[in-house]
Protein backbone atom coordinates (compact mmCIF):
# COMPACT_ATOMS: atom_id res chain seq x y z
CA UNK A 1 0.00 0.00 0.00
CA UNK A 2 2.79 2.42 0.87
CA UNK A 3 4.17 2.63 -2.67
CA UNK A 4 0.70 3.59 -3.89
CA UNK A 5 0.54 6.50 -1.49
CA UNK A 6 4.11 7.66 -2.21
CA UNK A 7 3.65 7.52 -5.97
CA UNK A 8 3.77 11.20 -7.11
CA UNK A 9 1.31 10.37 -9.91
CA UNK A 10 -1.42 9.98 -7.33
CA UNK A 11 -0.80 13.44 -5.94
CA UNK A 12 -1.07 15.33 -9.25
CA UNK A 13 -3.56 15.85 -12.05
CA UNK A 14 -7.35 15.67 -12.09
CA UNK A 15 -7.37 12.62 -9.81
CA UNK A 16 -4.92 14.02 -7.24
CA UNK A 17 -5.60 12.78 -3.73
CA UNK A 18 -5.70 16.31 -2.32
CA UNK A 19 -8.27 17.37 -4.88
CA UNK A 20 -10.45 14.33 -4.24
CA UNK A 21 -10.37 14.94 -0.50
CA UNK A 22 -11.29 18.58 -1.09
CA UNK A 23 -14.24 17.61 -3.29
CA UNK A 24 -15.35 15.01 -0.78
CA UNK A 25 -15.27 17.56 2.02
CA UNK A 26 -17.14 20.16 -0.02
CA UNK A 27 -19.99 17.78 -0.89
CA UNK A 28 -20.20 16.67 2.73
CA UNK A 29 -20.04 20.17 4.19
CA UNK A 30 -22.67 21.48 1.78
CA UNK A 31 -25.00 18.60 2.56
CA UNK A 32 -24.47 19.04 6.32
CA UNK A 33 -25.08 22.78 6.14
CA UNK A 34 -28.34 22.29 4.25
CA UNK A 35 -29.41 19.52 6.62
CA UNK A 36 -28.70 21.79 9.58
CA UNK A 37 -30.81 24.55 8.03
CA UNK A 38 -33.70 22.09 7.73
CA UNK A 39 -33.37 19.77 10.71
CA UNK A 40 -32.23 22.18 13.44
CA UNK A 41 -35.16 24.66 13.32
CA UNK A 42 -37.67 21.83 13.03
CA UNK A 43 -36.08 20.09 16.03
CA UNK A 44 -36.16 23.34 18.04
CA UNK A 45 -39.78 24.00 17.18
CA UNK A 46 -40.98 20.50 17.97
CA UNK A 47 -38.90 20.30 21.15
CA UNK A 48 -40.11 23.65 22.45
CA UNK A 49 -43.78 23.28 21.57
CA UNK A 50 -44.05 19.46 21.72
CA UNK A 51 -46.15 19.78 18.58
CA UNK A 52 -45.58 17.36 15.71
CA UNK A 53 -43.55 14.85 17.68
CA UNK A 54 -45.19 11.91 15.91
CA UNK A 55 -44.64 13.42 12.46
CA UNK A 56 -40.98 14.11 13.17
CA UNK A 57 -40.31 10.62 14.50
CA UNK A 58 -42.14 9.03 11.57
CA UNK A 59 -40.37 11.14 8.97
CA UNK A 60 -36.99 10.46 10.50
CA UNK A 61 -37.60 6.72 10.48
CA UNK A 62 -38.83 6.78 6.90
CA UNK A 63 -35.79 8.77 5.79
CA UNK A 64 -33.43 6.40 7.54
CA UNK A 65 -34.77 3.47 5.56
CA UNK A 66 -34.23 5.10 2.14
CA UNK A 67 -31.62 3.25 0.06
CA UNK A 68 -29.05 5.91 -0.90
CA UNK A 69 -27.80 4.26 -4.05
CA UNK A 70 -31.22 3.53 -5.51
CA UNK A 71 -32.38 7.02 -4.66
CA UNK A 72 -29.47 8.76 -6.35
CA UNK A 73 -29.93 6.77 -9.56
CA UNK A 74 -33.61 7.60 -9.61
CA UNK A 75 -32.97 11.27 -8.97
CA UNK A 76 -30.35 11.49 -11.74
CA UNK A 77 -32.86 10.01 -14.17
CA UNK A 78 -35.49 12.45 -12.92
CA UNK A 79 -33.30 15.57 -12.94
CA UNK A 80 -31.28 14.73 -16.07
CA UNK A 81 -33.62 16.59 -18.38
CA UNK A 82 -34.14 19.49 -16.00
CA UNK A 83 -30.56 20.62 -15.34
CA UNK A 84 -27.70 21.24 -17.69
CA UNK A 85 -24.07 20.42 -16.92
CA UNK A 86 -22.85 18.93 -13.63
CA UNK A 87 -25.89 20.18 -11.72
CA UNK A 88 -27.85 17.22 -13.05
CA UNK A 89 -25.58 15.05 -10.90
CA UNK A 90 -24.72 17.43 -8.10
CA UNK A 91 -28.30 18.18 -7.07
CA UNK A 92 -29.35 14.50 -6.74
CA UNK A 93 -26.15 13.74 -4.87
CA UNK A 94 -26.74 16.57 -2.40
CA UNK A 95 -30.38 15.61 -1.94
CA UNK A 96 -29.41 12.08 -0.99
CA UNK A 97 -26.79 13.27 1.47
CA UNK A 98 -29.11 15.86 2.98
CA UNK A 99 -31.86 13.28 3.46
CA UNK A 100 -29.31 11.17 5.27
CA UNK A 101 -28.15 13.96 7.57
CA UNK A 102 -31.51 15.46 8.48
CA UNK A 103 -32.83 12.65 10.75
CA UNK A 104 -30.01 12.57 13.31
CA UNK A 105 -29.82 16.37 13.47
CA UNK A 106 -33.58 16.82 13.70
CA UNK A 107 -34.29 14.07 16.21
CA UNK A 108 -31.32 14.88 18.43
CA UNK A 109 -32.22 18.56 18.53
CA UNK A 110 -35.77 17.64 19.43
CA UNK A 111 -34.68 15.09 22.02
CA UNK A 112 -32.16 17.52 23.52
CA UNK A 113 -34.76 20.23 23.99
CA UNK A 114 -37.37 17.78 25.27
CA UNK A 115 -34.93 16.41 27.85
CA UNK A 116 -34.20 19.75 29.49
CA UNK A 117 -35.20 19.63 33.17
CA UNK A 118 -38.81 20.89 33.29
CA UNK A 119 -38.01 22.65 36.57
CA UNK A 120 -35.41 24.83 34.82
CA UNK A 121 -37.86 25.71 32.07
CA UNK A 122 -40.56 26.43 34.64
CA UNK A 123 -38.22 28.68 36.60
CA UNK A 124 -37.25 30.51 33.42
CA UNK A 125 -40.88 31.13 32.47
CA UNK A 126 -41.72 32.18 36.00
CA UNK A 127 -38.93 34.73 36.16
CA UNK A 128 -40.21 36.41 33.04
CA UNK A 129 -38.32 35.05 30.04
CA UNK A 130 -40.36 35.26 26.83
CA UNK A 131 -40.96 31.94 25.02
CA UNK A 132 -38.09 32.78 22.67
CA UNK A 133 -35.94 33.77 25.65
CA UNK A 134 -36.63 30.43 27.31
CA UNK A 135 -35.60 28.67 24.09
CA UNK A 136 -32.42 30.69 23.53
CA UNK A 137 -31.24 31.13 27.11
CA UNK A 138 -32.20 27.83 28.67
CA UNK A 139 -33.44 25.09 26.34
CA UNK A 140 -30.91 25.50 23.55
CA UNK A 141 -27.79 25.74 25.74
CA UNK A 142 -28.91 22.74 27.77
CA UNK A 143 -29.64 20.72 24.62
CA UNK A 144 -26.24 21.41 23.05
CA UNK A 145 -24.58 18.11 24.05
CA UNK A 146 -27.25 16.08 22.26
CA UNK A 147 -27.33 18.47 19.31
CA UNK A 148 -23.59 18.11 18.89
CA UNK A 149 -23.82 14.36 18.96
CA UNK A 150 -26.55 14.53 16.31
CA UNK A 151 -24.33 16.65 14.09
CA UNK A 152 -21.48 14.24 14.73
CA UNK A 153 -23.36 11.15 13.63
CA UNK A 154 -24.82 13.03 10.66
CA UNK A 155 -21.32 14.06 9.59
CA UNK A 156 -20.00 10.51 9.85
CA UNK A 157 -22.82 9.08 7.74
CA UNK A 158 -22.54 11.83 5.14
CA UNK A 159 -18.78 11.47 4.73
CA UNK A 160 -18.91 7.73 4.35
CA UNK A 161 -21.87 7.91 1.96
CA UNK A 162 -20.46 10.78 -0.12
CA UNK A 163 -18.52 8.14 -2.06
CA UNK A 164 -21.69 7.67 -4.13
CA UNK A 165 -20.97 11.00 -5.81
CA UNK A 166 -18.49 9.08 -7.94
CA UNK A 167 -21.22 6.70 -9.13
CA UNK A 168 -22.80 9.59 -10.93
CA UNK A 169 -19.52 10.81 -12.42
CA UNK A 170 -18.78 13.44 -9.76
CA UNK A 171 -15.53 13.67 -7.82
CA UNK A 172 -14.64 12.85 -4.24
CA UNK A 173 -12.86 9.87 -2.75
CA UNK A 174 -15.44 7.53 -4.30
CA UNK A 175 -13.53 8.06 -7.57
CA UNK A 176 -10.67 5.91 -6.30
CA UNK A 177 -13.03 3.12 -5.33
CA UNK A 178 -15.07 3.15 -8.53
CA UNK A 179 -12.17 3.72 -10.93
CA UNK A 180 -10.13 1.16 -9.08
CA UNK A 181 -12.93 -1.34 -9.45
CA UNK A 182 -13.32 -0.59 -13.16
CA UNK A 183 -9.56 -0.96 -13.79
CA UNK A 184 -9.22 -3.85 -11.36
CA UNK A 185 -6.66 -1.75 -9.50
CA UNK A 186 -7.25 -3.10 -6.02
CA UNK A 187 -4.54 -0.94 -4.50
CA UNK A 188 -6.46 2.14 -5.64
CA UNK A 189 -9.73 0.77 -4.21
CA UNK A 190 -8.19 0.01 -0.85
CA UNK A 191 -6.48 3.39 -0.82
CA UNK A 192 -9.88 5.01 -1.42
CA UNK A 193 -11.43 3.08 1.46
CA UNK A 194 -8.54 3.92 3.76
CA UNK A 195 -8.76 7.62 2.91
CA UNK A 196 -12.53 7.71 3.54
CA UNK A 197 -11.91 6.04 6.89
CA UNK A 198 -9.19 8.48 7.84
CA UNK A 199 -11.27 11.47 6.79
CA UNK A 200 -14.22 10.23 8.86
CA UNK A 201 -11.98 9.82 11.86
CA UNK A 202 -10.43 13.26 11.46
CA UNK A 203 -13.80 14.96 11.18
CA UNK A 204 -15.13 12.97 14.13
CA UNK A 205 -12.19 14.14 16.21
CA UNK A 206 -12.60 17.73 15.07
CA UNK A 207 -16.28 17.79 16.05
CA UNK A 208 -15.58 16.11 19.37
CA UNK A 209 -12.97 18.75 20.10
CA UNK A 210 -15.25 21.59 19.03
CA UNK A 211 -18.07 20.33 21.26
CA UNK A 212 -15.69 19.97 24.17
CA UNK A 213 -14.71 23.61 23.79
CA UNK A 214 -18.25 24.85 23.18
CA UNK A 215 -20.09 22.98 25.94
CA UNK A 216 -20.51 24.41 29.44
CA UNK A 217 -18.70 22.50 32.17
CA UNK A 218 -22.05 22.39 33.89
CA UNK A 219 -23.33 20.00 31.24
CA UNK A 220 -20.36 17.70 30.71
CA UNK A 221 -19.09 16.07 33.87
CA UNK B 1 -50.14 43.59 48.89
CA UNK B 2 -51.45 40.60 46.94
CA UNK B 3 -55.23 40.19 46.85
CA UNK B 4 -57.23 37.19 45.64
CA UNK B 5 -60.79 38.11 44.68
CA UNK B 6 -63.14 35.16 44.22
CA UNK B 7 -60.49 33.23 42.29
CA UNK B 8 -61.50 29.87 40.85
CA UNK B 9 -59.44 27.49 38.77
CA UNK B 10 -61.05 24.63 36.91
CA UNK B 11 -58.64 22.55 34.83
CA UNK B 12 -59.59 21.26 31.37
CA UNK B 13 -60.31 17.83 32.79
CA UNK B 14 -62.93 19.32 35.10
CA UNK B 15 -60.86 19.25 38.31
CA UNK B 16 -61.65 22.25 40.46
CA UNK B 17 -58.24 23.00 41.98
CA UNK B 18 -59.11 26.33 43.59
CA UNK B 19 -62.64 27.24 44.56
CA UNK B 20 -63.68 30.86 45.03
CA UNK B 21 -60.56 31.91 46.93
CA UNK B 22 -60.58 35.38 48.49
CA UNK B 23 -57.61 36.44 50.55
CA UNK B 24 -55.18 39.26 51.23
CA UNK B 25 -51.43 38.83 51.61
CA UNK B 26 -50.31 41.99 53.44
CA UNK B 27 -47.31 44.02 52.32
CA UNK B 28 -43.98 43.10 53.87
CA UNK B 29 -45.37 39.98 55.53
CA UNK B 30 -45.12 36.23 55.01
CA UNK B 31 -48.35 34.50 54.09
CA UNK B 32 -48.29 30.71 54.04
CA UNK B 33 -50.57 28.43 52.02
CA UNK B 34 -50.80 25.11 53.78
CA UNK B 35 -53.00 22.07 53.30
CA UNK B 36 -53.05 18.40 52.30
CA UNK B 37 -51.59 17.26 48.98
CA UNK B 38 -53.68 18.26 45.98
CA UNK B 39 -55.62 21.01 47.73
CA UNK B 40 -54.58 23.63 45.18
CA UNK B 41 -51.65 25.38 46.86
CA UNK B 42 -49.36 25.30 43.84
CA UNK B 43 -52.20 26.23 41.53
CA UNK B 44 -53.04 29.25 43.71
CA UNK B 45 -49.42 30.35 43.75
CA UNK B 46 -48.90 29.96 40.01
CA UNK B 47 -52.01 31.97 39.25
CA UNK B 48 -50.32 34.99 40.83
CA UNK B 49 -47.61 35.18 38.18
CA UNK B 50 -50.04 33.79 35.62
CA UNK B 51 -48.12 30.62 34.89
CA UNK B 52 -51.69 29.38 35.27
CA UNK B 53 -54.63 31.52 34.19
CA UNK B 54 -57.56 31.70 36.64
CA UNK B 55 -60.87 30.47 35.28
CA UNK B 56 -62.67 33.31 37.04
CA UNK B 57 -62.02 35.99 39.61
CA UNK B 58 -59.02 38.27 39.71
CA UNK B 59 -55.73 38.73 41.49
CA UNK B 60 -54.45 42.22 42.34
CA UNK B 61 -50.88 43.31 42.99
CA UNK B 62 -50.88 46.57 44.94
CA UNK B 63 -54.37 47.18 43.65
CA UNK B 64 -53.59 46.44 40.00
CA UNK B 65 -55.33 43.46 38.40
CA UNK B 66 -52.70 41.06 37.02
CA UNK B 67 -54.69 40.24 33.92
CA UNK B 68 -54.19 43.81 32.73
CA UNK B 69 -50.41 43.67 33.10
CA UNK B 70 -47.78 42.72 30.56
CA UNK B 71 -46.87 39.11 31.28
CA UNK B 72 -43.09 39.51 31.28
CA UNK B 73 -43.25 42.68 33.38
CA UNK B 74 -45.58 41.03 35.86
CA UNK B 75 -43.25 38.07 36.29
CA UNK B 76 -40.15 40.22 36.61
CA UNK B 77 -41.79 42.02 39.54
CA UNK B 78 -42.19 38.72 41.35
CA UNK B 79 -39.41 36.49 42.62
CA UNK B 80 -40.31 32.84 42.09
CA UNK B 81 -38.70 29.96 43.96
CA UNK B 82 -39.73 26.44 42.99
CA UNK B 83 -39.50 23.17 44.85
CA UNK B 84 -36.40 21.68 43.28
CA UNK B 85 -34.76 25.08 42.74
CA UNK B 86 -34.82 24.64 38.95
CA UNK B 87 -31.35 26.07 38.50
CA UNK B 88 -29.93 26.38 35.00
CA UNK B 89 -27.45 23.51 34.66
CA UNK B 90 -25.27 25.23 32.04
CA UNK B 91 -24.60 28.29 34.19
CA UNK B 92 -22.46 28.46 37.29
CA UNK B 93 -23.90 29.61 40.61
CA UNK B 94 -23.16 33.31 40.24
CA UNK B 95 -24.41 33.36 36.65
CA UNK B 96 -27.56 31.56 37.78
CA UNK B 97 -28.25 34.16 40.44
CA UNK B 98 -27.52 37.01 38.05
CA UNK B 99 -30.14 35.91 35.50
CA UNK B 100 -33.06 37.70 37.13
CA UNK B 101 -31.03 40.89 37.51
CA UNK B 102 -30.03 40.65 33.84
CA UNK B 103 -33.69 40.25 32.87
CA UNK B 104 -34.45 43.43 34.72
CA UNK B 105 -31.96 45.21 32.47
CA UNK B 106 -29.04 45.49 34.87
CA UNK B 107 -25.63 45.45 33.15
CA UNK B 108 -23.75 42.17 33.28
CA UNK B 109 -20.92 43.32 35.54
CA UNK B 110 -23.31 44.90 38.02
CA UNK B 111 -25.56 41.83 37.94
CA UNK B 112 -22.65 39.52 38.76
CA UNK B 113 -21.66 41.82 41.61
CA UNK B 114 -25.19 41.69 43.04
CA UNK B 115 -25.15 37.91 42.63
CA UNK B 116 -21.92 37.56 44.61
CA UNK B 117 -23.32 39.66 47.42
CA UNK B 118 -26.50 37.61 47.54
CA UNK B 119 -24.48 34.42 47.69
CA UNK B 120 -23.14 35.44 51.09
CA UNK B 121 -26.53 36.71 52.09
CA UNK B 122 -28.08 33.26 51.73
CA UNK B 123 -25.25 31.70 53.71
CA UNK B 124 -23.02 30.36 50.95
CA UNK B 125 -19.31 30.98 50.76
CA UNK B 126 -18.06 33.05 47.82
CA UNK B 127 -16.07 30.04 46.64
CA UNK B 128 -19.36 28.43 45.58
CA UNK B 129 -19.76 31.11 42.93
CA UNK B 130 -18.06 29.29 40.11
CA UNK B 131 -19.46 25.86 40.87
CA UNK B 132 -22.12 24.35 38.65
CA UNK B 133 -25.52 23.22 39.98
CA UNK B 134 -24.63 19.51 39.86
CA UNK B 135 -21.76 20.22 42.22
CA UNK B 136 -24.15 21.45 44.96
CA UNK B 137 -26.19 19.60 47.57
CA UNK B 138 -29.97 19.93 47.56
CA UNK B 139 -29.88 22.51 50.36
CA UNK B 140 -27.25 24.57 48.61
CA UNK B 141 -29.28 24.51 45.41
CA UNK B 142 -32.29 25.76 47.36
CA UNK B 143 -30.27 28.68 48.67
CA UNK B 144 -29.09 29.56 45.18
CA UNK B 145 -32.71 29.39 44.02
CA UNK B 146 -33.72 31.86 46.73
CA UNK B 147 -30.77 34.12 45.88
CA UNK B 148 -31.72 34.04 42.21
CA UNK B 149 -35.26 35.11 43.01
CA UNK B 150 -33.90 37.97 45.15
CA UNK B 151 -31.35 39.25 42.62
CA UNK B 152 -33.83 41.43 40.78
CA UNK B 153 -34.93 42.89 44.14
CA UNK B 154 -38.58 42.03 43.42
CA UNK B 155 -41.42 43.52 45.45
CA UNK B 156 -43.06 40.12 45.80
CA UNK B 157 -41.80 36.60 46.37
CA UNK B 158 -43.58 33.36 45.63
CA UNK B 159 -42.03 30.24 47.13
CA UNK B 160 -43.31 26.74 46.41
CA UNK B 161 -42.10 24.32 49.09
CA UNK B 162 -38.65 25.91 48.97
CA UNK B 163 -37.27 23.88 51.87
CA UNK B 164 -38.84 20.53 51.13
CA UNK B 165 -35.99 18.79 49.35
CA UNK B 166 -33.66 18.79 52.34
CA UNK B 167 -33.28 16.89 55.58
CA UNK B 168 -34.83 18.26 58.80
CA UNK B 169 -31.58 19.69 60.13
CA UNK B 170 -30.78 21.64 56.97
CA UNK B 171 -34.43 22.65 56.69
CA UNK B 172 -34.35 24.12 60.16
CA UNK B 173 -31.18 26.00 59.28
CA UNK B 174 -32.65 27.34 56.03
CA UNK B 175 -35.80 28.42 57.84
CA UNK B 176 -33.80 30.36 60.43
CA UNK B 177 -31.73 32.02 57.71
CA UNK B 178 -34.86 32.80 55.78
CA UNK B 179 -36.50 34.52 58.77
CA UNK B 180 -33.32 36.52 59.42
CA UNK B 181 -33.20 37.57 55.76
CA UNK B 182 -36.84 38.56 55.74
CA UNK B 183 -36.31 40.78 58.78
CA UNK B 184 -33.85 42.76 56.64
CA UNK B 185 -35.64 42.82 53.31
CA UNK B 186 -39.30 42.84 54.38
CA UNK B 187 -40.74 41.48 51.13
CA UNK B 188 -44.33 40.55 50.50
CA UNK B 189 -44.05 36.79 50.45
CA UNK B 190 -46.44 33.95 49.74
CA UNK B 191 -45.01 30.53 50.54
CA UNK B 192 -46.50 27.11 49.96
CA UNK B 193 -45.86 24.18 52.26
CA UNK B 194 -47.67 21.08 53.40
CA UNK B 195 -45.75 21.07 56.67
CA UNK B 196 -47.89 22.69 59.36
CA UNK B 197 -44.86 23.19 61.62
CA UNK B 198 -43.11 25.16 58.91
CA UNK B 199 -46.27 27.18 58.33
CA UNK B 200 -46.65 28.07 62.00
CA UNK B 201 -42.97 28.88 62.34
CA UNK B 202 -42.55 31.10 59.29
CA UNK B 203 -45.95 32.60 58.68
CA UNK B 204 -47.18 35.99 59.82
CA UNK B 205 -50.45 34.70 58.42
CA UNK B 206 -51.41 31.14 57.53
CA UNK B 207 -54.08 30.14 55.02
CA UNK B 208 -55.29 26.57 55.49
CA UNK B 209 -56.76 25.07 52.32
CA UNK B 210 -58.79 21.89 52.21
CA UNK B 211 -59.12 19.38 49.39
CA UNK B 212 -61.16 20.82 46.57
CA UNK B 213 -59.36 24.14 46.84
CA UNK B 214 -61.58 25.70 49.49
CA UNK B 215 -60.08 28.11 52.01
CA UNK B 216 -60.75 26.68 55.46
CA UNK B 217 -59.25 29.44 57.58
CA UNK B 218 -56.80 32.29 57.27
CA UNK B 219 -55.35 33.59 60.52
CA UNK B 220 -52.16 34.25 62.46
CA UNK B 221 -50.41 31.08 63.70
CA UNK B 222 -51.46 31.88 67.26
CA UNK B 223 -55.08 32.34 66.29
CA UNK B 224 -55.00 29.14 64.27
CA UNK B 225 -53.80 27.18 67.30
CA UNK B 226 -56.10 28.76 69.84
CA UNK B 227 -59.14 29.16 67.66
CA UNK B 228 -59.36 26.67 64.79
CA UNK B 229 -62.39 27.47 62.63
CA UNK B 230 -63.58 23.90 62.28
CA UNK B 231 -62.63 20.30 62.92
CA UNK B 232 -60.66 20.07 59.66
CA UNK B 233 -58.38 22.91 60.71
CA UNK B 234 -58.16 21.56 64.24
CA UNK B 235 -57.12 18.14 62.90
CA UNK B 236 -54.70 19.63 60.45
CA UNK B 237 -53.04 21.86 63.00
CA UNK B 238 -52.45 18.72 64.98
CA UNK B 239 -52.81 16.81 68.18
CA UNK B 240 -50.11 18.60 70.12
CA UNK B 241 -51.34 22.12 69.37
CA UNK B 242 -51.59 22.81 73.08
CA UNK B 243 -47.88 22.28 73.37
CA UNK B 244 -47.17 24.07 70.08
CA UNK B 245 -49.04 27.04 71.40
CA UNK B 246 -46.26 27.63 73.88
CA UNK B 247 -44.12 28.70 70.88
CA UNK B 248 -46.08 31.92 70.85
CA UNK B 249 -45.75 32.79 74.52
CA UNK B 250 -42.71 34.77 75.64
CA UNK B 251 -40.76 33.32 78.50
CA UNK B 252 -39.05 36.49 79.69
CA UNK B 253 -41.96 38.13 81.49
CA UNK B 254 -43.04 35.29 83.70
CA UNK B 255 -39.96 33.23 84.42
CA UNK B 256 -37.69 33.26 87.46
CA UNK B 257 -34.10 32.54 86.38
CA UNK B 258 -31.83 31.21 89.13
CA UNK B 259 -28.09 31.49 89.47
CA UNK B 260 -26.40 28.27 88.37
CA UNK B 261 -22.96 27.36 89.77
CA UNK B 262 -20.42 26.49 87.11
CA UNK B 263 -16.91 25.10 86.76
CA UNK B 264 -14.36 24.97 83.95
CA UNK B 265 -13.02 21.87 82.26
CA UNK B 266 -10.11 20.43 84.17
CA UNK B 267 -11.58 21.16 87.58
CA UNK B 268 -11.17 18.29 90.06
CA UNK B 269 -14.42 16.44 90.80
CA UNK B 270 -13.86 17.00 94.50
CA UNK B 271 -13.61 20.76 94.00
CA UNK B 272 -16.69 20.75 91.78
CA UNK B 273 -18.69 18.94 94.47
CA UNK B 274 -18.15 21.84 96.83
CA UNK B 275 -19.87 24.40 94.53
CA UNK B 276 -22.47 22.07 92.97
CA UNK B 277 -26.17 22.28 93.92
CA UNK B 278 -26.57 18.53 93.60
CA UNK B 279 -24.93 15.66 91.75
CA UNK B 280 -24.98 17.66 88.47
CA UNK B 281 -22.55 20.49 87.72
CA UNK B 282 -22.65 22.72 84.64
CA UNK B 283 -19.37 23.17 82.77
CA UNK B 284 -18.67 26.39 80.86
CA UNK B 285 -15.81 27.57 78.66
CA UNK B 286 -13.66 30.68 79.22
CA UNK B 287 -16.35 32.86 77.63
CA UNK B 288 -18.93 31.54 80.14
CA UNK B 289 -20.77 29.63 77.40
CA UNK B 290 -22.30 26.34 78.62
CA UNK B 291 -20.61 23.18 77.33
CA UNK B 292 -22.59 20.46 79.11
CA UNK B 293 -23.39 18.78 82.41
CA UNK B 294 -21.23 16.40 84.44
CA UNK B 295 -22.63 13.76 86.82
CA UNK B 296 -20.42 14.12 89.90
CA UNK B 297 -21.67 10.83 91.41
CA UNK B 298 -19.82 9.02 88.66
CA UNK B 299 -16.85 11.31 88.48
CA UNK B 300 -13.43 11.30 90.02
CA UNK B 301 -10.37 13.27 89.06
CA UNK B 302 -10.44 16.28 86.69
CA UNK B 303 -13.50 16.91 84.46
CA UNK B 304 -12.71 16.12 80.85
CA UNK B 305 -14.56 16.88 77.67
CA UNK B 306 -15.51 13.23 77.27
CA UNK B 307 -17.32 13.33 80.63
CA UNK B 308 -19.83 15.93 79.40
CA UNK B 309 -23.49 15.03 79.06
CA UNK B 310 -24.69 16.98 76.02
CA UNK B 311 -28.36 16.03 76.08
CA UNK B 312 -29.67 19.39 77.37
CA UNK B 313 -30.93 22.01 74.93
CA UNK B 314 -30.33 25.72 75.48
CA UNK B 315 -33.03 28.35 75.63
CA UNK B 316 -32.53 32.04 75.29
CA UNK B 317 -34.18 34.46 77.66
CA UNK B 318 -36.26 36.07 74.93
CA UNK B 319 -37.32 32.69 73.64
CA UNK B 320 -40.73 31.15 73.90
CA UNK B 321 -41.99 29.03 76.78
CA UNK B 322 -41.80 26.04 74.41
CA UNK B 323 -38.04 26.31 74.16
CA UNK B 324 -37.61 26.96 77.86
CA UNK B 325 -39.80 23.97 78.65
CA UNK B 326 -37.76 21.87 76.26
CA UNK B 327 -34.52 23.03 77.90
CA UNK B 328 -35.86 22.04 81.33
CA UNK B 329 -37.20 18.70 80.12
CA UNK B 330 -33.99 17.76 78.32
CA UNK B 331 -31.50 18.81 81.01
CA UNK B 332 -30.22 15.75 82.93
CA UNK B 333 -30.15 17.91 86.05
CA UNK B 334 -33.77 18.96 85.56
CA UNK B 335 -32.65 22.60 85.38
CA UNK B 336 -33.00 24.17 81.94
CA UNK B 337 -30.01 26.22 80.85
CA UNK B 338 -30.82 29.80 79.89
CA UNK B 339 -28.37 31.82 77.79
CA UNK B 340 -28.32 35.32 76.35
CA UNK B 341 -28.05 36.26 72.68
CA UNK B 342 -24.29 35.56 72.70
CA UNK B 343 -24.84 32.06 74.16
CA UNK B 344 -23.38 33.26 77.45
CA UNK B 345 -24.93 31.61 80.53
CA UNK B 346 -27.69 33.64 82.17
CA UNK B 347 -28.85 31.04 84.68
CA UNK B 348 -31.13 28.06 84.94
CA UNK B 349 -34.82 27.33 85.42
CA UNK B 350 -36.46 24.42 87.19
CA UNK B 351 -39.12 22.42 85.44
CA UNK B 352 -41.60 23.29 88.19
CA UNK B 353 -40.93 27.01 87.62
CA UNK B 354 -41.56 26.62 83.89
CA UNK B 355 -44.82 24.84 84.57
CA UNK B 356 -45.80 27.60 86.99
CA UNK B 357 -45.00 30.19 84.31
CA UNK B 358 -47.13 28.29 81.80
CA UNK B 359 -49.99 28.19 84.27
CA UNK B 360 -49.86 31.87 85.02
CA UNK B 361 -49.56 32.75 81.32
CA UNK B 362 -52.62 30.65 80.56
CA UNK B 363 -54.53 32.21 83.42
CA UNK B 364 -53.66 35.65 82.05
CA UNK B 365 -55.10 34.68 78.66
CA UNK B 366 -51.72 33.99 77.01
CA UNK B 367 -49.90 37.31 76.93
CA UNK B 368 -46.60 37.59 75.14
CA UNK B 369 -46.07 37.63 71.43
CA UNK B 370 -48.90 38.63 69.12
N1 LIG C 1 -52.47 20.62 34.67
C1 LIG C 1 -53.42 20.04 35.40
N2 LIG C 1 -54.49 19.47 34.80
C2 LIG C 1 -55.48 18.90 35.53
N3 LIG C 1 -55.50 18.83 36.86
C3 LIG C 1 -54.48 19.37 37.53
C4 LIG C 1 -53.37 20.01 36.85
N4 LIG C 1 -52.50 20.46 37.76
C5 LIG C 1 -53.00 20.11 38.95
N5 LIG C 1 -54.19 19.48 38.84
C6 LIG C 1 -55.06 19.00 39.93
O1 LIG C 1 -55.48 20.12 40.67
C7 LIG C 1 -55.46 19.85 42.07
C8 LIG C 1 -54.57 20.83 42.79
O2 LIG C 1 -53.23 20.66 42.36
P1 LIG C 1 -52.02 21.48 43.00
O3 LIG C 1 -50.79 21.10 42.26
O4 LIG C 1 -52.37 22.92 43.04
O5 LIG C 1 -51.99 20.88 44.47
P2 LIG C 1 -50.99 21.17 45.68
O6 LIG C 1 -51.81 21.67 46.79
O7 LIG C 1 -49.86 22.03 45.24
O8 LIG C 1 -50.49 19.70 46.02
P3 LIG C 1 -49.06 19.17 46.52
O9 LIG C 1 -48.99 19.45 47.98
O10 LIG C 1 -49.13 17.71 46.23
O11 LIG C 1 -48.02 19.89 45.72
C9 LIG C 1 -55.00 18.41 42.19
O12 LIG C 1 -56.16 17.62 42.34
C10 LIG C 1 -54.32 18.12 40.89
O13 LIG C 1 -54.46 16.77 40.55
MG1 LIG D 1 -47.72 21.69 44.98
Amino acid sequence: MIPWFTDPQHWNGSDAIGLLIGQHLIYSAAALAIALLIGFPIGLYVGHTRRGVVIVAGTANALRSLPSLGLIVMLVILFGPVFKSDLAYLVPCLIVLVLLAVPPIMTNTYAGIAAVDPASVDAARGMGYSPLGVLLHVELPCALPLIFSGIRSAALQVISTATIAAYVSLGGLGRLIIDGLAQRDYYEMVAGAILVGLLTLAVDLAIALASRLALSRGLVR
Amino acid sequence: MIVFKNVTKRYDNGTIAVDDLSLEAPKGRITIFVGPSGCGKTTSLRMINRLIAPTSGSILLDGQPTEAMNLAQLRRKIGYVIQHAGLFPHLNVVQNIATTARLKGIAKKQALLIASELLERVGLDLSFGNRYPWQLSGGQQQRVGVARALASDPEFMLMDEPFSAVDPVVRHQLQEEFLRLQRDIGKTIIMVTHDIDEALKLGDQVAVLRTGGVLAQVASPKELLSNPADSFVADFVGRDRGYRYLSFVDAASSLAVMIEPVVALGTEAAAARIVAKDQWILVVNAAAQPLGWVDLDRQSGPLRESDLNLSGTLASQDHSLRQVLDAALSAPSGRGVIVDAGRVLAGSVRLSDVVAAIQSAKAAGWGGRP
